[in-house]
């Protein structure tokens, strides 16, 4: 047999070669950075990553999880450099505790609370709630995520929660609490609103704002990634229009 | 810094208790005819049904998680047995949790017993037989007896591992306490709310337990390895 035409070795090592300058020149100046994100978040922050990574050339790789569970992690040196949490206590505490930097805190969205059902059709609301006609409620763990603990505020709001509290199932984040109800294990859910933002079909009531205290969820700096550029770019970036904009169409609202 | 809530936290070793209690009896009466099957049958697709037992050792719970969610809700069987009854879905039940864990731990008691009645071969049974005992008489006197070691090493892995079970309850359980808020996933929800007394003192007995079981297992199984079969 005759051998392979050495133009093809050859043009295979160039290829190959062109690979490696190409990326080794990326690598002077593109950095990563590790996102730990609220799972509520998960939908707008892909999207947001993609422009990001597009914008400035960096990589932003996110982690999801129940705020109280990434905290934890944070706590035991994971290699997170920014935190997107689903509350305002936790990167504060973040701060008080030395795993922050001072004075990177901010708002990066409000959330809003939407009951949901699977089912299409359906009226929900305050007068569903108190009918009560079905057999399970998913809410989020109201202890570790902020979207339980709107949902047991709006419940007692309305003066139904002793009567509800037997129904209720907690998802051990807001994820998990949407999956009960997607599979209708559940027939409604207080969901964040994010969560079905961009979806149709199913029903579904947005809890008024003024039935629960706001959610505003905040970002913080850690101090893992107080050097490393592409954490600040990404914060940056967050505060900018692109991700607004993003932000806005999962159906969140910003604090100013 | 709340003071300790003892009956909390003795709600869900209770739960546990129960579940793995309930779990291992219903897999030493499930379980034992799948290993005297796979013990003495000559099929040739028996080992195909021994792996399918065998999985849940591999897939991760998460699999199982999933596919119990879906299988229990209202557009799975679990759904039509719940309506039944009048409900929707066998998720987040007790009975929801025992189906899973039955499916889960059935590897750690299948597998000793169809050991234990394969070792012992086919003599004693061909004894009996001659002996004019019905093949029913011959396995609750002759085969059950002599599979003693396997019951036992089974029955306690079953339970140990129902005890230790997380994933799988975490995906259908819902957390409700009393119900499904079983020993591991509380020591999550106090891990994940920094209240790591609490998560300390359950943890702690955890290691304990899982110390003694296997220490048991062990001892049991040079006992009756040394004193022959």
């Amino acid at each position: 047999m005759r051998t392979r035409p050495s133009w093809l070795k050859m043009s295979l090592a160039g290829l190959a070669s062109i690979t490696v300058v190409a990326a080794l020149s990326v690598s002077v100046r593109a950095a990563e950075v590790k996102v730990a994100v609220a799972a509520n978040f998960t939908d707008a922050v892909k999207e947001i990553g993609a422009l990001f990574d597009k914008a400035t050339g960096h990589t932003a790789i996110f982690s999801f999880g129940p705020t109280g569970g990434l905290y934890n992690q944070i706590t035991q040196a994971a290699p997170f450099e920014v935190f997107l949490s689903a509350d305002q206590a936790t990167p504060a505490k973040a701060i008080t505790e030395g795993h922050a930097v001072q004075g990177t805190a901010f708002t990066y969205a409000t959330g809003k609370l939407v009951l949901y059902s699977k089912a299409d059709g359906l009226t929900l609301g305050e007068v569903a709630l108190k009918e009560g006609k079905f057999t399970k409620i998913a809410i989020a763990n109201p202890k570790t995520a902020p979207y339980g603990t709107a949902a047991v505020e709006v419940m007692q709001k309305i003066g139904v929660y002793e009567a509800l509290k037997g129904k209720i199932v907690e998802g051990n984040n807001i994820a998990q609490t949407f999956q009960f109800v997607d599979t209708a294990n559940a027939e409604v859910g207080f969901i964040a609103f994010a969560q079905v933002a961009l979806k149709r079909g199913g029903s579904r009531w947005v809890v008024p704002a003024n039935m629960h205290k706001t959610i505003a969820q905040d970002a913080v700096l850690l101090k893992t990634g107080a050097n490393n550029e592409a954490a600040k770019a990404f914060i940056a970036f967050l505060k900018g229009p692109e991700a607004r904009k993003i932000i806005e169409k999962y159906g969140y609202g910003f604090a100013d | 810094m709340g003071e300790l809530n003892l009956a909390q936290l003795w709600s869900p070793i209770r739960l546990t208790i129960e579940l793995a209690f309930i779990t291992t009896i219903l897999l030493l009466i499930v379980g034992t005819p799948i290993a005297w099957w796979l013990a003495r049958s000559k099929a040739r697709w028996k080992e195909a049904v021994a792996t399918v037992v065998a999985m849940p050792l591999v897939l991760p719970p998460t699999v199982l998680g999933f596919y119990l969610l879906l299988m229990l809700g209202p557009n799975g069987p679990g759904g039509s047995i719940a309506g039944l009854y009048g409900a929707r879905t066998l998720a987040f039940t007790f009975t929801g949790l025992v189906i899973g864990s039955v499916i889960y731990s059935m590897p750690f008691v299948v597998q000793p017993i169809r050991n234990a009645f394969e070792a012992f071969g086919d003599r004693p049974l061909e004894v009996a037989a001659t002996l004019r005992a019905s093949p029913w008489d011959t396995f609750w006197s002759v085969a059950v007896p002599l599979a003693r070691p396997g019951f036992l090493t089974g029955a306690i892995l079953g339970f140990a591992h129902t005890i230790g079970e997380f994933g799988v309850i975490l995906m259908i359980g819902g957390n409700i306490p009393g119900q499904t808020k079983v020993l591991s996933v509380a020591i999550y929800d106090y891990v994940e709310t920094q209240q790591w007394t609490e998560a300390h003192i359950l943890s702690g007995g955890m290691v304990v337990f899982s110390f003694a079981v296997i220490l048991a297992t062990m001892m049991l199984g040079r006992r009756y390895g040394q004193s022959g079969r």
